[in-house]
């Protein structure tokens, strides 16, 4: 077969059919693994709920909603009943693969006392660089930042609900089920990170 | 079958997109802070390339030359984010390594590049081809820039600690150290080439 002129006609035919066929496969496809991604979605969930408060019987896990360098990232997290930390798990995020990204282990790792957060007291969590005492991930600290935001975030969340229903009478109750899960979506902050950019190294 | 094994190594070494071509710095830059990650950014190049290259080619008649670049790029971009779809859904453990990637790999001129220098004048065949061979020079020049930026970073290759952290020059993992690591590869390969 002949290639096709470059006449008006050709040209507006191709595009809008190659167009139309593209935004057709997408669509087609997205509604095809629609269900699939949110039950993977919801595994996730489930596995990380489990994972964070493995192990302890008095544990609630708390999912947490912030916006980090490269988009919303979610976390869970379990607490105590004296709200320290037991766990965490990132269950979605977009930060930069290799800097960011890292916060997916950086802040539980037992060998290095000053970036691991599992066992501390969750509620005023900040990076050294601003006076707290949690070193931030190499190269990241925007991405830190909104990590521990969630952390914090998440307790609040925790002490919120404890102080209104009482988590020990509510453990006791739902032996079966003790864990609570909160959506605490937090608002936009990027307007704090950036402002601060011009103190620091940022990504 | 010597032009398809020409075609394939073509790639790899002769036209090496990274280190000959120097084409899509971008995600070349950005993701080799470990090997580990310079080669799934390959893999996942390598994937969208040969798609892409085989679908063009067998477009190329139906594309008029004038309009060729916006239908090779709703293509491309389409195969991106197929990709992303079907992996989000059905290979959950791989796009939990590769998620991070795939929208990079939009930005990666060696896609729209051999499209436009190869797929658009060669046989489907041939274009499969040049893709799995793009692909993989593309892959192992990644996973070499990102195994150097690793070993001389953190002290480890692959994961695998080499020799204690302490003694790594962080420089190498950050943006900077990523220039200076590919200029000396680049150098050195160069020289090997033309012997």
């Amino acid at each position: 077969m002949k290639k096709l002129e470059s006449t008006f006609l050709n040209m507006v035919l191709s595009l809008v059919i190659i167009s139309v066929v593209a935004a057709g496969a997408l669509a087609g496809v997205y509604l095809l693994t629609k269900a699939n991604i949110e039950a993977q979605k919801k595994a996730k969930q489930e596995a990380a709920k489990m994972a964070v408060i493995a192990g302890h019987e008095d544990g609630t896990a708390v999912e947490a909603v912030v916006d980090g360098f490269g988009g919303q990232f979610r976390i869970m997290v379990g607490f105590d009943a004296e709200g320290n930390i037991l766990g965490y798990e990132v269950l979605e995020h977009q930060e930069t693969p290799g800097l960011g990204s890292h916060m997916t282990h950086w802040f539980k790792n037992a060998d290095k006392p000053n970036q691991n957060i599992i066992g501390r007291k969750a509620g005023s969590l900040t990076v050294s660089k601003d006076g707290g005492d949690v070193d931030a991930i190499t190269a990241a600290t925007i991405s830190s930042r909104a990590f521990l935001k969630a952390i914090n975030q998440a307790y609040a969340d925790f002490h919120g609900v404890e102080a209104h229903t009482g988590a020990s009478q509510l453990n006791k109750e739902e032996a079966e089920e003790d864990v609570i899960i909160i959506e605490a979506y937090g608002e936009a902050d990027r307007t704090n990170a950036m402002s601060k950019e011009t103190e620091v190294n940022h990504e | 079958m010597s032009n398809g094994l020409k075609t394939l190594m073509n790639g790899i070494l002769k036209e090496n997109p990274t280190f000959v071509l120097v084409l899509g710095m971008c995600p070349t830059l950005a993701t080799t802070t470990s090997a580990i990650n310079g080669m799934s950014m390959g893999l996942a190049t390598m994937f969208v390339l040969i798609c892409s290259n085989v679908v063009i080619s067998l477009l190329k008649n139906l594309i008029p030359d004038k309009v060729r670049i916006p239908a090779f790029i709703v293509v491309i971009a389409t195969f991106v984010t197929l990709v992303q779809l079907l992996m989000q859904a059905y290979l959950p453990a791989i796009y939990d390594v590769l998620g991070l990637f795939i929208p990079l790999i939009v930005v990666n001129c060696i896609v729209l590049g051999r499209a436009e220098a190869f797929a658009a004048k060669n046989s489907v065949g041939l274009s499969a081809l040049d893709g799995i061979g793009m692909g993989l020079g593309f892959t192992l020049a990644l996973t070499l820039l990102g195994a150097v930026r690793e070993l001389l970073g953190t002290g480890s290759c692959f994961g695998l600690p080499v020799f204690p952290e302490n003694y790594g020059a962080l420089v190498f993992v950050l943006a900077p150290g990523a220039f200076i690591a590919l200029a000396y590869l680049m150098v050195i390969i160069n020289k090997l080439q033309k012997k």
